[in-house]
């Protein structure tokens, strides 16, 4: 009888899943109904002729924008309602990090209706899952295909697919391993770039010696490979002495029971390089209860990534030296694509990399924390 | 008295001891203290400086221990229950702590991510974030005591949901508490130089020492936890009993999500308390306890839980490689289980009888 219940209840949990997966991925805007059927005819004869479409379409922003001339701005966006432009965003769970929260409200903020979008989004961690939003997306009939992998293999079929439907693709955030040609361009984070220009400002800082904390991030991500490598490379060049190098797995815990055991160890040193705000907060309560002062005008310098809003307020405050961007605002670089794209011009150069600052607590304003805060 | 007696008188009372849960966590603590005496007798050091805020904090790598190690502790309560009673561990309590933790600084912070000031007292805070932690202990024992799912996959539901759960109790935000007051839980309370966490895990062993004396919780447990049939047929309610037991470590998890909330005043969805459960789980094996429920021995998982904050203590004092840290940590641990597995120390005794016998002959 247990049994039964456990299986009952089971199944119906199953099928409750599958019922709102699907709904998920399949819960386009309802105005597009029209619409879709407009916009599949315009990609098949994307797939059979570009040079004319483009041409079609912009005789038809054209009209409309004649059209709507008295209109207010929203119509120079170069489409107007009956005719967005369809994309689909498949990125990774927003809960992931407040970078990704950030990236997915930039991404939602950009592809609205008013700037001439129709954008339908997927989330998953999984490849897998990923892939059969792409697929159901490139069934759809989508005119571009924003993508955030999980993984970087196994999507070369998938991209192919999309290709052969006219869908193009444009990656962000993530590189994968597939051929450059199945693909428009790719927005990326230079993250060796981000630690050169952390490690450089760190250089310019003349300290007479440099006893540096380095707490890095998970072995093997991106962010702490390219992090870290600008700090070890630098540090053997100038001679610059690492006081101890561990992961704390971006956890602020775990970096601020290093950095106490560092301190209990009565070893001495005047840097904390972490590799993200979190364990540079873990590190700093640390230092507070051993009464070690930091940050401008301290004794020890504190330097972070990912400029989180509450980390520039602490290098507004002084308490911090110095903050490192990752820049989650990609989609303003990918409408531009999609812009040039419409336009039929070509893109120049397959990978942007994006501009990303780097935060001086003795020059950062109000207004920085508040535009580049995440 | 001969000196043959004697030393019979003796090895009994050696025997004695080894079989006594409590001497292998105990004997592996000593074991580390003594590696590091001689490697470096530093590491005993103890300091007595200010903080930041002018109040006197004691420092040094034994008063790390006792403050870091405070959390297994306190878990490591709960844990032993659970596997006395079920004969499974519950692998949601990172999860837990960190959804019991977003509803802690809900509260205090209500809609205002960085408030000026506390939205609630943080006893009203801790009490809602208790009565959360307990609901979703209770979710966890109702599958495992009534649906009859094995207690590693009905906590793997939590385990799985739980931060997603935690990140959208919060929207997804980060709060900030700025009240100072709210640091003392993880920190220090001004004046007295031993970190706080020492003494709520001090108060929770007292509890549940107090309700194991007076209450006939431990007798149930365990019973239920050796045989579940018998049990009931002498009157108990296995399933009561087992998710009382689940309840008992939501109550745990909410104490150590005040203190982890309360040591950076903020909460990492992704990351608070990662891979808590397992240290707690591994306190429950180092103290001798069967992993297969049953008897069980709170102190020793106790002592387990500070044994395993000594032994990364250690590493870090001796700077190991971040990269290596785990596979030391991983071979003395598994050194210690094996030793401290009931297997292994029956047939040690056994042996040590053998020989004796041997020796009397």
């Amino acid at each position: 009888m247990k049994k039964k219940v456990v299986s009952m209840v089971l199944s119906l949990a199953m099928v409750a899943a599958v019922v709102t997966g699907c709904g998920n991925s399949g819960s386009t805007p309802a105005t597009t109904d029209t619409a879709a059927t407009n916009d599949t005819a315009a990609t098949t004869d994307a797939a059979a002729d570009t040079a004319s479409n483009d041409a079609a379409a912009d005789t038809a922003s054209n009209d409309t924008a004649a059209d709507t001339a008295s209109n207010d701005a929203a119509a120079d966006t170069s489409a107007s309602s009956d005719e967005l432009i369809k994309v689909g965003i498949i990125n990774n769970d927003p809960n992931e990090s407040g970078y990704r929260t950030a990236n997915d409200k930039d991404l939602k903020a950009t592809f609205t209706e008013e700037n001439g979008y129709d954008a339908s989004f997927a989330y998953s961690n999984e490849n897998d899952e990923q892939i059969a939003a792409a697929q159901k997306f490139i069934q759809d009939g989508v005119d571009y295909l924003l993508l955030s992998a999980a993984g970087t293999a196994g999507w070369d079929s998938t991209l192919q697919d999309a290709q052969d439907a006219g869908v193009r693709v444009i990656l962000f955030d993530r590189v994968i391993d597939a051929d450059e040609s199945l693909y428009e361009g790719s927005i990326v984070s230079d993250m060796d770039k981000e630690g050169q220009t952390a490690v450089e400002w760190l250089k310019s800082q003349g300290l007479s010696e440099y006893n540096i904390i380095h707490l890095q991030g998970v072995m093997g991500s991106a962010a702490q490979v390219g992090r870290s490598g600008a700090l070890t490379d630098t540090a053997t060049s100038e001679g610059w002495n690492i006081v101890t190098q561990q992961t704390a797995d971006w956890n602020a815990e775990t970096a601020q029971q290093i950095v106490q055991s560092v301190i209990d160890s009565g070893t001495s040193f005047n840097v904390i390089y972490a590799e993200n705000d979190d364990m540079a907060r873990g590190a700093v309560a640390a230092l507070d209860s051993a009464n070690i002062s930091h940050g401008v005008d301290g004794d020890v310098i504190i330097m972070g990534f990912d400029c989180n809003q509450w980390a520039l307020q602490e290098l507004l405050d002084g308490n911090w030296n110095y903050d490192g961007q990752c820049n989650p605002f990609q989609s303003s670089y990918i409408s531009d694509i999609i812009k040039k794209l419409e336009n039929g011009e070509t893109l120049t150069e397959k990978t942007i990399i994006m501009d990303e600052k780097g935060f001086d607590a003795t020059t950062i304003t109000a207004d920085d924390v508040k535009n580049y805060g995440i | 008295m001969g000196t043959k007696e004697l030393k019979k008188s003796n090895s009994n009372n050696f025997t004695k001891i080894f079989r006594n849960q409590i001497f292998i966590p105990l004997a592996a603590l000593l074991l580390l203290a003594l590696f590091n005496l001689i490697a470096d007798p530093s590491f005993f050091k103890i300091t007595l400086g200010y903080n930041n805020l002018g109040n006197p904090v004691l420092s040094g790598f034994l008063v790390t221990i006792l403050d870091s190690g405070s959390e297994v502790a306190i878990l490591a309560i709960g844990m032993t229950l659970v596997t006395a009673a079920t004969g499974g561990q519950d692998i949601s309590v990172g999860a837990a702590v960190a959804i019991a933790g977003s509803v802690l600084l809900r509260v205090l912070c209500g809609r205002d991510t960085r408030p000026e000031t506390l939205q609630a007292p943080i006893i009203v805070a801790f009490l809602v974030c208790c009565v959360v932690a307990m609901l979703f202990g209770a979710f966890n024992g109702v599958l495992v005591a009534y649906f009859k799912i094995q207690p590693m996959v009905a906590t793997l539901i939590l385990y799985t949901a739980g931060r997603s759960i935690a990140a959208w109790i919060n929207n997804n935000e980060l709060p900030i508490v700025n009240d100072p007051s709210f640091g003392y839980f993880g920190g220090f309370i001004p004046g007295i130089p031993i970190p706080t966490p020492f003494f709520i895990a001090i108060i929770c062993m007292i509890v549940i020492g107090l309700v194991l004396k007076f209450t006939n919780l431990r007798l149930y447990t365990q019973a239920v936890g050796i045989n579940e049939n018998s049990s009931r047929l002498n009157g108990l309610n296995p399933q009561v009993i087992k998710v009382l037991s689940f309840v008992i470590l939501g109550l745990c998890v909410a104490v150590v999500g005040l203190i982890k909330t309360s040591r950076v005043s903020s909460i990492n969805y992704s990351v608070i308390a990662k891979d808590i459960e397992m240290d707690a789980i591994l306190a429950v094996a180092l103290g001798g306890n069967a992993l297969g429920g049953g008897k069980f021995n709170m102190t020793a998982s106790i002592i387990g839980a500070y044994v395993i904050q000594f032994l990364t203590q250690t590493l870090f004092k001796f700077n190991v490689k971040s990269t290596a840290l785990p596979a030391y940590k991983a071979v003395v641990v598994i050194v210690l289980v094996v030793i401290s597995a009931p297997v292994v120390r029956e047939w040690f005794s056994a042996t040590m009888k053998k020989l004796q016998t041997k020796e009397v002959a």
